[in-house]
């Protein structure tokens, strides 16, 4: 056995050293930013640390999904600002997969004005810059819409105005939580129904219709809930007074112009990933299906989505983390979104450093989870090969 | 080898950022590029805007005119950034800008916290209401409820909120940041109300479509004092940029103006003389030519001439002097003696 191979000569060794050296450096150069930045701003005198947080903030938002007022401290306007970017993203995600999907099939049309139309509507809106588009939908809302004494009034209990849409909803009863307890049991038991379904199948062939079962559910046992509590049907209406509509539920031009813009844009991505996907199921697989006699439905439920779906989810992916990121654009527009809170913040305090780390963070951890989310899905979808 | 490649740039990248934060005194490095970068506001009209010639006007750009007047001795050094007003203390602590004049009002956590200098006010304001004539408010007091268009990031965000929480009433902020958009949508009835600095209120309305439709309430809720800034660290360039505003103040208490300015040269007044650097002194002990403030009078004029050209009676804003008079006026514009 040679004894002394110099370590420089032993490849497996030299990787080692070459990886040290790489973390070295990488490590040098971040203390060096850090002490520097920090003597920087010593010199300058400019405030450091998060100590600001738990001061008052003195400042309102526009829009909150809790309670929030100016006497609270940074860290709840902070809660605030992140809540709202939750809010439109998720409502955004949902729609734009929703709009994306049915854009992207009608594309594969075989009516040709629905495949140009989808074809058109791609091309635009792909094309147009998201900014531009927030501006449009803003400036439609604000300058279509009438004033609040003015507001339009199609049928009682809504109004369309400059200040967004306001419509009635139940006034607060009991009976809403316990319908809302009801519908999360079912949505439950529908899911444990269906597993059991599926395994009847495997085991004796037999299809059983879980899914309709629990839609049915899903809609009857709430409305007996409701009659059982005395079919509460007061009315929380709005009503102008002042200078705004009190009661009801306002949503904003801000949000609304936000919300259309971006699932407007992401879903015409989202189309094209969703053709894609679909294109890329063989023909012979489809005729085949046919050929053994499943019913169209049914082979796009058990033969082109499950294959589909392995090729349209990562990218998918990627098009969910864009709307989250691109709703930072929020601010153009008025929208009390985290980074629009989080300027005024570090505008307030003068500190930048510790503000932009804050949304580097809360967008990291919106990425992230979205992102392992859809990465055990994808595990979850990915071809299982025997 | 990409590795290598990216590490090299990632070292250079950072060096360059590095020694950017290291230039050097602030003055010796405007000396050098030969202009000022300042810091502007882009979109209040008789402040910082560029005519539609694209040619910038307003008291603040004079403000930075009379200090590239009194370092290079030609007013028109300068090179303008407008910027928002949450970008504008950015901008200038992370040296992007050598001097801010952007209607930013003195504040004590400003001073301090943001590692900023302001010298001497330029122009003394307060926060105001504007509201569409047609609403039929009278007083800010009625406005419980009310949309309140603001900027973001601003003393004025604060000042309403306050306003609003010491008198128990309600408001419904919307906040956007660029001032253009912000009008636009106060202007399309997005808003009942506009709040901002009175001044700036005047100017928004000069440019709005119908300018008679608007009224600016009476209640002035907060003291306003806006005044250029410059960073820490350079207390040279802090005092020229410091007395190129006394020195528009001085000239006009002294009666000189950029029409009699070579006159005033033949003067027999020992004041005026050491003003103008005929008896010399001034000009050597900021560092700067002894004629700086006879160049700042003569391309840039005294304050009541610049006041008057950009947001005075006569033009679109119609302001009266009121604070911003000479002290002997009644007003608060008071100059050190020049010695």
């Amino acid at each position: 056995m040679p004894s002394a191979v110099p370590f420089w000569r032993d490849e497996a060794k030299r990787a080692i050293v070459f990886q040290l050296a790489a973390i070295a450096i990488v490590f040098g150069i971040s203390y060096y930013l850090f002490s520097n930045t920090q003597a920087n701003l010593q010199r300058q005198s400019i405030a450091t640390g998060f100590g600001f947080l738990d001061k008052e903030a003195s400042f309102e938002i526009g829009e909150s999904l809790i309670e929030y007022s100016a006497a609270d401290s940074y860290t709840r306007a902070l809660l605030v600002g992140a809540l709202n970017t939750v809010k439109v993203s998720f409502i955004g995600i949902v729609f734009t997969l929703i709009l994306g999907t049915v854009i992207g099939i009608s594309r594969l049309s075989k009516n040709w004005l629905v495949s140009k139309l989808a074809a058109a509507y791609i091309e635009v809106m792909q094309n147009i810059p998201v900014l531009l588009q927030l501006f449009f939908w803003y400036a439609i809302f604000y300058e279509a819409f009438p004033a609040p004494r003015q507001a339009l009034n199609p049928f009682t209990g809504l109004f369309l105005c400059n200040r967004g849409m306001i419509f009635a909803v139940p006034a607060a009863h009991p009976a809403h939580s316990a319908m809302g307890w009801t519908l999360l049991a079912v949505l439950v038991g529908g899911w444990v129904l269906n597993r059991w379904g599926k395994k009847r199948q495997a085991a004796t062939g037999k299809p059983f219709p879980a899914l309709r079962i629990t839609i049915a559910a899903a809609i009857v046992l709430p409305a007996v809930v409701w009659l059982l509590y005395g079919a509460p049907t007061a009315m929380d209406i709005p009503a102008l007074r002042g200078f705004n509509f009190k009661g009801g539920v306002t949503v904003s031009p801000e949000f609304s112009a936000l919300l259309l813009g971006l699932v407007i844009y992401t879903s015409a991505f989202v189309a094209e990933i969703v053709r894609a996907g679909i294109q890329s199921v063989g023909k012979g697989q489809i005729e085949a299906a046919m050929a053994i006699g499943l019913r169209p439905a049914k082979v796009l439920q058990l033969v082109v989505l499950p294959q589909a779906l392995r090729v349209i989810i990562p990218p998918l992916t990627s098009q969910m983390l864009n709307l989250t990121k691109n709703s930072s654009l929020a601010i153009a527009i008025g929208y009390a979104d985290f980074v629009a809170v989080t300027n005024t913040i570090i505008n307030q305090t003068g500190q930048a450093i510790e503000g932009v780390a804050l949304i580097m963070l809360v967008f990291l951890v919106f990425s992230l989870s979205t992102s392992l989310f859809m990465n055990w899905y994808n595990k979850k979808m990915a071809l299982v090969e025997r | 080898m990409k590795l290598a490649k990216s590490l090299v740039l990632f070292l250079a990248v950072s060096l360059m950022a590095v020694s950017f934060a290291y230039a050097g005194k602030d003055l010796d490095a405007v000396k050098a590029k030969g202009f000022i970068q300042v810091g502007v506001n882009g979109g209040v009209f008789g402040f910082g805007m560029p005519d539609e010639k694209g040619v910038w006007k307003g008291l603040d750009v004079d403000t930075a005119r009379a200090v590239s007047a009194a370092i290079f001795g030609d007013a028109d050094k300068v090179k303008y950034t407008p910027l928002t007003a949450q970008q504008r203390f950015t901008a200038l602590q992370s040296g992007e800008i050598d001097l801010l004049t952007r209607n930013a009002t003195r504040t004590l956590s400003r001073e301090t916290q943001l590692g900023l200098n302001f010298v001497t006010v330029n122009y003394y304001d307060g926060q105001g209401f504007m509201v569409p004539k047609a609403l039929g408010v009278k007083s800010a007091k009625e406005l419980d409820g009310a949309t309140v268009c603001v900027l973001p990031g601003t003393t004025t965000e604060q000042n309403a909120a306050d306003f609003f929480r010491s008198n128990n009433m309600k408001m419904n902020p919307v906040v956007i940041e660029s001032t253009s958009e912000l009008a636009k949508t106060f202007f399309a009835g997005r808003c009942d109300v506009l709040t901002s600095d009175a001044s700036q209120l005047a100017g928004t309305r000069a440019v709005a479509p119908n300018p008679k439709d608007y009224i600016i309430l009476p209640e002035i809720i907060s003291k306003e004092p806006l005044a250029p800034a410059v960073r820490h660290g350079d207390d040279q360039f802090r005092d020229i940029v410091d007395f190129s505003v006394l020195a528009m103040i001085n000239a006009e208490e002294l009666g000189i103006t950029s029409a009699n300015v070579d006159e005033m040269l033949k003067s027999t007044n020992p004041v005026v003389q050491r003003f103008l650097g005929v008896i010399p002194g001034n000009g050597e002990a900021l560092g700067l030519d002894e004629k700086w403030a006879y160049n700042i009078v003569k391309q840039v004029g005294n304050y009541g001439e610049v006041f008057e050209r950009n947001v005075g009676v006569n033009t679109k804003l119609g302001i009266e002097r009121g604070l911003n008079a000479l002290w002997t006026n009644g007003g608060l514009m008071y100059s050190p003696p020049f010695k």
